[in-house]
Order: structure tokens, then sequence, then C-alpha cells
């Protein structure tokens, strides 16, 4: 960890403000010399192995205030970045509405983590690629463009097989993003001139020739608040992983259904612990809607939905597991009682 | 009585509460990292980034740039510390690769450079701006690599004393009416203590005390002595309490003596806190081994021959070898076996104990062979170790002292509802999930060392004992304090246990599970010493040459048997009859069978474990039984483990609470080392990759759900005056084949190379 300066911020526009000098250079928002401090959990961990080295840390906690609400509004769904991963999971509203937000985070990390963690740091958190985080390995081309990637002929079992490139496979581990994708949400992004909105599916950005640069944010924007239309109750999150609790997916799926008489009318999958980035599975949905569920549609919609993946020595069982997931996970949310 | 204080059966103490429990819970207790120290400078370490090669240059500039930097000391400007032997050829040493003496780089994070700071956080920042230009050369990582030596571990480990055999093997193969010939694998373990390798060093002329979790006080007190080429000593090493070791602390890894070689230097305290992912690198592990099994047997499941062969990994420069078929060998009734350890050595550091080092790899292949053979015999697996168990061991014919295998066996069975069980596999299954049971057997060797003791009792009845033993979670505290309230008829709370300081009687390592036999046979010796002095003030006509006899615990005069009989004492009539206010008592035990430099070797810090299977007339090992029942996800293949069952026998338990927790954790750890636990290298670098808590998996509580621990009772007068079998390293044993024969029973899939992962499954 490199010495910083710490400074706390009590309203955005001071937050925007004490960011801006980092827009003064061209570095994406994850290299900039001034991150914005939420929960922490990613930050400082990645300070602390030198990975990350700001100079100025932005305390972002105090506008809590005004940006951790839960609100559930005219049938739509606003939540705060601010709002903490337990405090939203353990929302009942949000436990009835929005299952598949609610499993997201609560099926995620450790009840600690969760009581720190915001939402807006939930979705920006780094991959867990040890080659990655750990600085004494000489060939990452996220953390050192150009250096090469130790993983693809490394120790890759955690590692992605959609959306990669032969510059970087690394795997984008949360789950909370995987509901929001699928549930179509909007990003509310504040920065020096207002707010924007972009779908959240707009957000990240897969590794393709520059694995440093991961969102579509400017340096110095804020996440303010994620939003979703309609309600889904009969939505679920299903995540496999190696052990029961306090760990990442090597395989999930957030799956929302509108049934309507019998009839899929809207269907969503997106996947987790398989993709670089918060990962839609379209042209599988394209095959339920106004279909009827059954198991041999899952599978055809499991095996479309890991078409194009691409695996490597120690992670190709995650192709044969996502698709069992992704089955098990429709099968879950068309057999649910809502 | 409650769960975790389970009501004690015949030959057992009191479950009393933990005698640090308070300080435990509250934060009181200090662990090494806590003791405060005088404006200490603060270590960070550089750890290497190679596996092998050379140094070619460090640019240290930026890095002494850093504000509260004092020094960095590399191998061109470090004081060059004495070569010392390995523990096991009769050294104190966890690895003789020296850091900070050349410019080669043996292993993968080997110590190249020591950043010494004001703060903590400056020798971070400052080891993070050290650069190091390397000359890699190619690691030899592992088994089959490209570059590794490998021959048999009799002649190059001295500890390694023979390959057991006996009778004609391949002849008795050959015939045999039913075969089994399997291969098996572990992976590389790292012990992961939740308190990592701190070590802080202070100088008071030229005394050195030194604050370090350790398992072996007299070891390292003398190891780092002989290193800096001082008098031993000159030399104390405290710590009251050790954060977890599970073998990891037992021995002199080199970290101790550069800080303390850096704190002379400085003339100022020096204190290490290594990161996580050093300590993997930095202290030892448990190395991966290969195994081949071939059992021969009649169709009744007798056996007729029996082949184990096993593989271990060491480092290039040391034959650390683990050897379990002196213990696979002997556990069934079988006229004709065969064996042979062989070591691979690798550029790799020198790996050592783990939590029953032998055991562990070594049983997982012979009991995962024992189900393969139930199942081609179609036979109950409980009912082929029935059919081949004995009280004599095969190789020697000499009797075990105790065995309740078999009871074990059936006391678990009954408790875990193994007549449930529908034998074919696949067969159970509850919606989603494909169920499985599985048992296995654990044994483990009953050890002893010498052991010395000091007891204080006062007129008032309260008691002080003073023995350098280790507090390593396992209860030291308590059934020491036990040990001398029994003895001394007072209350547990009369008792004040001083332990972890080598400023007090020595105490062997807290390994090998001999902790308990030997400082409470200690303890108990001492204390009937005092005894005996009380006794001899009322009965005054005894004469003072068995006075003499009584001393050295071999007298038989009336005196002596009274205070051996354990009959009460009139305490306070015999401190008036002596006329003073405190009897104090210095004394040193040794186990039957331990060599004739004993003692001596004892206050140098060197162990002399007897037991097991290298007892002269006798063999001695507890044993237990353990169920598990397995569910595997149909869908994820996820395999979860909901129920646990151990039954044990290890004759006295000293506290059945303390005891029950050690076996409870056992059980949760062979679990672990069944599905979770790995260490994963990087064969082009030679390093590990997982190094860290979040990716070297350890259950959670999730994970762990019924878990029922079972104490038989079991007497035995044959190992030592304890009459106690350690148990610490019993219930980690055999989970692993346990956990592996009931994904066999649930999957029929046959998984014989460990961590078991959801993707080596095809249900
Ligand atoms: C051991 C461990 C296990 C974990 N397991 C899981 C798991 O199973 N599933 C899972 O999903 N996650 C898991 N996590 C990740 C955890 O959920 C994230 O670290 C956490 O959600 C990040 O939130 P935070 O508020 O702490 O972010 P911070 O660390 O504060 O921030 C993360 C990044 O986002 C930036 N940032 C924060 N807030 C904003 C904002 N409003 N606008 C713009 N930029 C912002 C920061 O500058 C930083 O770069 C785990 C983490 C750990 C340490
Ligand atoms: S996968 Fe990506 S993050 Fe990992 S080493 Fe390769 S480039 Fe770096």
């Amino acid at each position: 960890m490199r010495s910083f300066t710490y400074q706390r911020v009590t309203d955005p526009s001071a937050a925007i403000q004490a960011l801006a000098m980092a827009v003064a250079n061209n570095n994406p928002p994850t290299e900039a010399t001034a991150q914005p401090l939420a929960g922490g959990t990613t930050l400082i961990d990645l300070m602390k192995l030198d990975v990350m080295r700001p100079r100025t840390v932005v305390d972002i906690n105090p506008l809590a205030s005004t940006w951790s609400a839960i609100n559930l509004d005219g049938g739509n769904l606003r939540l705060g970045a601010l709002a903490r991963m337990s405090d939203v999971a353990a929302n009942p509203e949000i436990q009835r509405n929005y299952p598949v937000i609610a499993d997201s985070l609560r099926l995620a990390a450790s009840p600690q983590l969760r009581n720190m963690a915001t939402l807006g740091g939930n979705v920006l958190q780094r991959t867990r690629c040890t080659y990655f985080r750990d600085i004494s390995y000489a060939n990452c081309n996220k953390r050192d463009p150009g250096s090469g990637c130790a993983a693809l002929d490394g120790f890759n079992r955690m590692h992605a097989v959609l959306g990669t490139s032969e510059q970087c496979i690394a795997t984008y581990p949360g789950d909370f993003a995987q509901a929001l994708i699928a549930l179509d949400a909007t990003v509310e992004i504040t920065g020096k001139s207002g707010v924007r909105n972009i779908p959240f599916a707009q957000l990240h950005k897969p590794p393709d020739d520059s694995p440093q640069i991961e969102t579509t944010l400017a340096p110095g924007e804020l996440i303010s608040a994620f939003t979703v239309s309609g309600r889904w109750p009969r939505s679920v999150y299903l995540k496999a992983r190696d052990r029961q609790s306090y760990e990442f997916a090597l395989s999930s799926a957030a799956v929302a259904l509108d049934v309507q008489d019998g009839v899929i009318s809207d269907a969503r999958v997106a996947l987790g612990g398989l993709a670089t980035v918060p990962w839609r599975a379209r042209e599988a949905e394209a095959l339920i809607k106004g279909q009827k569920f059954d198991e041999a549609l899952a599978q055809r919609v499991a095996d479309a939905a890991l078409a194009g993946a691409q695996g490597r020595r120690h992670n190709a069982f995650k192709i044969a597991l996502g698709k069992r997931v992704v089955a098990r996970a429709l099968h879950q949310a068309a057999t649910m009682e809502i | 009585m409650s769960i975790a204080a389970p009501e004690p059966k015949a030959n057992m103490g009191q479950p009393v509460p933990r005698y640090d429990a308070v300080a435990k819970v509250t934060g009181m207790a200090k662990y090494a990292a806590d003791m405060p120290l005088a404006n200490p400078a603060y270590a960070y370490l550089v750890t290497s980034a190679i596996a092998k090669g050379r140094i070619d240059s460090f640019e240290l500039t930026e890095a002494r740039n850093i504000r509260g930097v004092i020094d960095i000391v590399t191998h061109e400007n470090a004081e060059k510390l004495k070569d010392v032997k390995l523990f096991s050829e009769g050294g104190y040493m966890s690895t003789t690769v020296q850091p900070l003496k050349s410019a080669d780089v043996a292993h993968d994070g080997q110590i190249i450079a020591v950043v010494l700071a004001d703060t903590f956080e400056a020798g971070r920042e400052a080891a993070h701006r050290v650069k190091v230009n390397y000359r890699p050369a190619t690691p030899s990582t592992t088994f089959d690599s490209p570059g590794t030596t490998s021959g048999p571990a009799k002649g190059q480990a001295s500890r390694f004393k023979e390959d057991p055999k006996v009778g004609d093997f391949a002849k008795a193969f050959d015939e045999a009416e039913v075969k089994i010939t399997a291969s098996y694998e572990t992976p590389t373990q790292h012990h992961n203590p939740m308190e990592l390798f701190a070590t802080s060093c202070v100088w008071t002329g030229d005394n050195l005390t030194i604050y370090e979790p350790s398992q072996y006080v007299y070891g390292l007190k003398n190891g780092v002595a002989a290193q800096l080429g001082i008098d031993a000593d000159k030399v104390r090493v405290i710590n009251y309490y050790v954060g977890g070791a599970f073998g990891s602390k037992g021995s002199t890894t080199p970290r101790t003596a550069i800080m303390a070689s850096l704190a002379r230097r400085l003339n100022r305290p020096v204190k290490l806190v290594p990161t996580r992912d050093q300590g993997f690198t930095i202290a030892t592990y448990r190395a991966e081994t290969r195994h081949q099994i071939q059992i021969g047997a009649n169709r009744d499941g007798k056996l007729v021959a029996l082949r184990h062969e096993g593989a271990e990994v060491s480092s290039r420069p040391d034959a650390y070898v683990v050897g379990g078929t002196k213990t696979t060998t002997r556990l069934y009734a079988c006229p004709n076996v065969d064996s042979l350890v062989s070591i691979v050595h690798a550029d790799r550091n020198t790996p050592g104990f783990m939590r029953s080092p032998p055991e562990v790899p070594y049983l997982f292949a012979l009991e995962s062979a024992m189900d393969e053979l139930a199942v081609k015999l179609n036979m109950d697996p409980i009912e082929l170790r029935r059919v081949n168990d004995t009280m004599k061991e095969p190789i020697g014919g000499k009797p075990y002292t105790s065995r309740s295998l078999m009871a074990c066996f059936d006391e678990g069975a009954r408790a875990f509802g193994w007549s449930q069980r529908s034998a074919a596999p696949k067969s159970m299954t509850d919606g989603d999930w494909l169920v499985g049971y599985g048992c296995a057997t654990t044994c483990y060797p009953t050890q002893m060392a010498p052991a010395a003791a000091r007891v204080r009792l006062q007129r008032d009845g309260r008691v002080r004992v003073e023995i350098a033993g280790h507090e390593i979670g396992n209860g030291a505290y308590t059934v020491i304090g036990q040990a001398a309230a029994e003895k001394l008829g007072v209350p547990f709370e009369n008792v004040s246990v001083h332990i972890g300081d080598s400023d007090l009687p020595p105490a062997p390592v807290a390994g090998g599970s001999n902790s308990t036999a030997s400082t409470c046979s200690a303890v108990m010796m001492v204390c009937d010493q005092i005894r005996q002095r009380l006794f001899r003030a009322l009965m005054p006509n005894e004469s003072v040459i068995d006075k003499a006899k009584e001393t050295v615990g071999m007298g038989q005069t009336p005196v002596a048997e009274s205070a051996n009989s354990g009959r009460p004492l009139d305490r306070e009539k015999a401190f008036d009859a002596l006329g003073v206010s405190v009897v104090e008592e210095y004394g040193e035990w040794k186990p039957e069978d331990a060599p004739k430099d004993s003692f001596r070797a004892m206050q140098q810090g060197q162990v002399r474990i007897v037991g097991g299977s290298a007892m002269s007339d006798k063999i001695a090992y507890a044993f237990g039984a353990e169920f598990v029942e397995v569910r595997i996800d149909k869908w994820t293949h996820e395999i979860r483990i909901p129920r646990l069952v151990g039954a044990f026998a290890a004759g006295h338990i000293m506290n059945p609470r303390t005891a029950r927790s050690q076996l409870m954790g056992g059980l949760i750890w062979g679990m672990s080392s069944a599905l979770l636990e790995a260490t994963e290298l990087d064969p082009r670098y030679g390093r590990y990759v997982n190094d860290n808590l979040a990716d070297y998996l350890l259950p959670v509580n999730a994970d762990v759900q019924d878990v029922e621990v079972i104490m038989l009772s079991e007497q035995d007068d044959h190992i030592n005056p304890a009459g106690v079998k350690g148990l610490g390293e019993l219930a980690n044993v055999g989970t692993n084949a346990a956990v592996c024969n009931a994904i066999f029973h649930a999957t029929g899939q046959r998984i014989r190379k460990l961590p078991v992962r959801l993707e080596n499954l095809e249900v």
C-alpha cells in the first residue's frame, strides 16, 4: 500500500470536485489517481496488495444519507448506490418482488462483507484472478497493459469461458450484477456535467484488446443509483460453488420469467462465474419466449446460453456445469410458487 | 453436562472448562505479536518471485526513499548466520536453505530481503517498491517434472529406518483369490493457522528474548542460539498462546535468527508479522504424495498380501519424509507385506509436519483400497475390517497395548445408522441429492517424550505448575492443571499453570500428539514427589536412604506407596509437621524405552519421542472409526457433508470437553482435506497460486453441519503413567477416505485423487 491522501466528502458535488483531479489524466477509472471509497472491501484490499495505487482516496460514505435509499414506488425499483448489500438482501419487499436480487446479494461474500459493501462498489468489484492480484507475477495485461497474460496457460480453474480474449480471460466475479443485467436495470451516473442514465448492460466492457478498461465510466464519475422497471417475483439466482457459503460462483444463473397461462411471455437469463463481464444470454432467451416450460426446453436454452463458450486447461468443466446450472435455474423459476 | 461437555465415562477426567477460556473469548490472551515492545522497528519481508535461479541485482533507491525506512538488508549486507541441520537430522531447522546467504534462490517465496522501518506501513510500501533483477532458471516443480531426482527414503532420511516387510508378498499376491491394485494421490496443503508467523526479537545486553508462536520453545531457543553462535542460556522464547500451529510452528524456521540478527544490528527490538501469502513459503507445508496399493485377499475377506508404495516430494537439499508405511503395514492382520517409500527432490521449500503427517496421506490410500476390496468382495466394509482386526501387528508380531477399533466401529455405526445404508452404489437419493454413506478406520501412534516440571504447593492448597509446554489450542493449560489438581487433591481453581516460556522446565515439542501424555506424566510424577515429602513428614520413621530412592521416582517404601496410591493427605497437618509454608519439587520424567541421552537432549531442545510402532516389545496406537454422509447435487454436482460421526478410543481421557473439541476439529479438517484444501502450483514457475484464504479453500460454518464425537472408555496401563493416548491428530485421519468411500457409494465413481472437486464427478 502506498501513502495516500484521505478526503471525506459530504455532498455529491464535493465528491465530483474531489475526484476531478483524476479527470486530468487519461487513465481508465480503475487507474485514476483519485478513487472513491465506499465499503472499501475491494479497494482497500487491492491497495494493500499494491495493485491499486491511488494518491487520493475520496470517502463517499457520508453521501449515504441521500444515496442509500431503497424505493419501490409505482412498480419500479430504485436502489441507491451506497445501500449496503445486507440491507438490500434483507428487505422483505425486495425478497418478495425481486428474489433474484435478494438472493444474488444474500449468496455473496460473508455477513461481515455484506454489512460493509455497497451496491455501487459491488458492481465495480474487480476480478479475483490471482495473477492480477499478486504483483510479483510479471504478466498481466489488466494490471500492466502489454505484459501478457499468465492465466492463459496457468492455473485458470476460476477463469472465464465466455467473453474472453487472447489478452485476458479474467472472470467478472460478482453476483448482483447478473441480477441487474437480467432485469434490464439502468445505472444512474453522476458526473461533472450532471446525471446520465445508461442501461446496466452498457456499464462493463469485455477485455478485447484493452483488459485494463473495465467499464464505460469516465474518470471521476460516480454511480448514484440503479433502477429496475416492473416487478419480477418469478425470478431466481442459483449459484454453484465449492463450498456452501463465502465463495465466488463457479457458475451461476440469474433467471427471471413472466408466465401467463402457462406460456412464458418474457424470459431473462444471465450467467455468472463464467464470463469476463456480467453476461446476458439473449439468444437463449429468444428460444423461450412464447413457449411452455419443459425440461427439454430448459436443456435447449442452456445449450444456447453456453454456445460460444471456450474452455481452457482447468476451466473447461464450466461449460457443462454452466448448462446444468442454467437448466436448473430455469426449472426453479418456472416451478416456483408465487 | 452438555454436548460440549460430555458426561465422563469410566477412565475419563472431568470436563472442566478451559483454563484460558475467559482470556481467549475476552481478547485478553496475548499472542506473540500482541506482546508490548519498547520502540520496535518493523520488519517486512521481500520474498522471491522465482522458484529457482539467481539474483542479479537489487534496485533499492525508490524503496529507501520511503519515509520511515531504516534499512534494507539483502544477502549483500546481511550477517552470515551459521548453518544448522534439519530437525529430523539432529538439528533444529525446518529447512537447510538459509536465506540472505547468497544470491541463489532455491524456492518460490524465499526471503531475499528485509525492509526495516519505523512503521509496518512504511516497511510494506518500501517492500513493494524493491525491484529485483533475477536470472531465472526453469524449476522442477513436482512429480514428473523434468529435472527432479528420486530415490528410496531409506538411506537418505535418518528418521526413516525401515521399509517394513514380512513373508513373501509377491507369491501371496500372485496366488490371491481377489486382488486390488490402485493408485492414489494427495495434494500439497498448507496449515494456515489463524495466527501468522510473527516474530519479535528483543536484546537486553547479550540476552535475547523471542516472542514467537512456537510448538517447541526449547527447540527454537537452541536452534536460534546455534544459528547465531551464542550460548542457548542467553536465549528465552516466550509464547503464552499459540493461535493454531498444526505442525507449522514445530521446527525453527530461518526467519527467527534473521530477526534476532537484525535486532542486534539496530540495537532496537524488531517486530515481524509476515503476510498470509508469505506464510505459504517461509514455513513448511504438507507435500503432495502418491501411492500404489496392492491387496490380495481370500474370498472371506482375509488379507493374504499387502503392498504399499509411497512417494513424497521434498526440497533439493533436504530429505524430509513422512513415511506412513510404518502404520499402514501394521494396521491389519496380513502375513505377507511389502512396502517402499521414496522421495522426489524438487525445487521447493522443505516440507514439514502437518497434523498427522504420515497418517493423513497414507491412510487415505489404504482405507480407500480397503473399501475397493469390500466392494469387490461384496462385503460390508465394517465386516472387512472385523475379519482383519488383530491384537498383534503383523511385521514384528508385537502386541497392541490396547486396541478398540471394532468397538469404535460398532458404536459409531449405531450412532450413524449404518444399518440404514443400502449397499449398492447409487441406490440412495433424496430429492435432487444423491446420498452416500462411507466409513474408514483412523489410528494414530501413542507417543511420549521426556519432560520436566516444577510444582509448588502451598499450605493453603494453592498450586503453581511450571513446564515449558505449549497451548496450541490443545487444552494444555487445562489438562496440566487438572493433572496437578487431581494428584494434589486440590480444586482445579487453585492451580496456576505456567507454560510457553523456555525459562521453565523443558517439555517436548507439541507434536506427534505427545503433549498431554508427556507433560501430564511429568507433572503427575512431580506431584508424587511433593506427596512423598508430605507423607514422610507424617511418617517420620522412614529412613534417609529411602528418601533418595523416592525422589528419582522408583521407591516403593511405605511413604512412596502412600504417596503414589492417591491416598488422601492431610495437607495442613503435613505442612505443620514439616514446619514450612511451601513445598516445591522439580523432576524429570521419561517414558519407558527412552534412550539414555534423553534428559540431556531434552535440555538442548532435541526430542526423543518414543512409542507407536517403535517400542521394543509392544505397539501402541489410538483407534477410531469414522462415518460420513455425503450428498451430491444432481444438477450442480456440488458435494456437501451433512453428517460426520467419529467414535474414538484413546486410553485415559483427561478432559472430555477439550478432547471432544480436538476430535471434532479433526473430523472437520479431515473432511476439508478431502474436499477443499489444496495448494495449487503453477508448474511453469514452481510457484503457489492460491496463497490466500479466499482461494485456499477451508470449510466455513455452512459446510459443517452435524458432527458427532463419541469417546469410548478405554484403559491402557502399558503406555505412560497418565494412561493417555494422544488424540490431537487422531480424528483427521481416514476422514478423506471415508468421504471418497461415501462418494463411491453415492455415485459409483471411485475418486483416487484429492481434493475431490465437483468437476471430478460424472453423475
Ligand atoms: C473474501 C471476499 C469474498 C467475496 N465474495 C463475493 C461473492 O461471493 N460475490 C460477490 O458478488 N462479491 C463478493 N465479494 C466482493 C464484494 O462483494 C465487493 O468487494 C463489494 O461488493 C465491493 O463493495 P464496496 O462498497 O466495499 O466497494 P469499494 O471497495 O469501496 O469500491 C470498489 C471500487 O468501486 C469504486 N466505487 C465504489 N463506489 C463507487 C460509486 N458509487 N461510484 C463509482 N465508483 C465507486 C471504488 O473506487 C473501487 O474502485 C467478496 C469480497 C471478498 C473480500
Ligand atoms: S486473465 Fe486477465 S487479469 Fe488474469 S492474468 Fe490474464 S490479463 Fe491479468
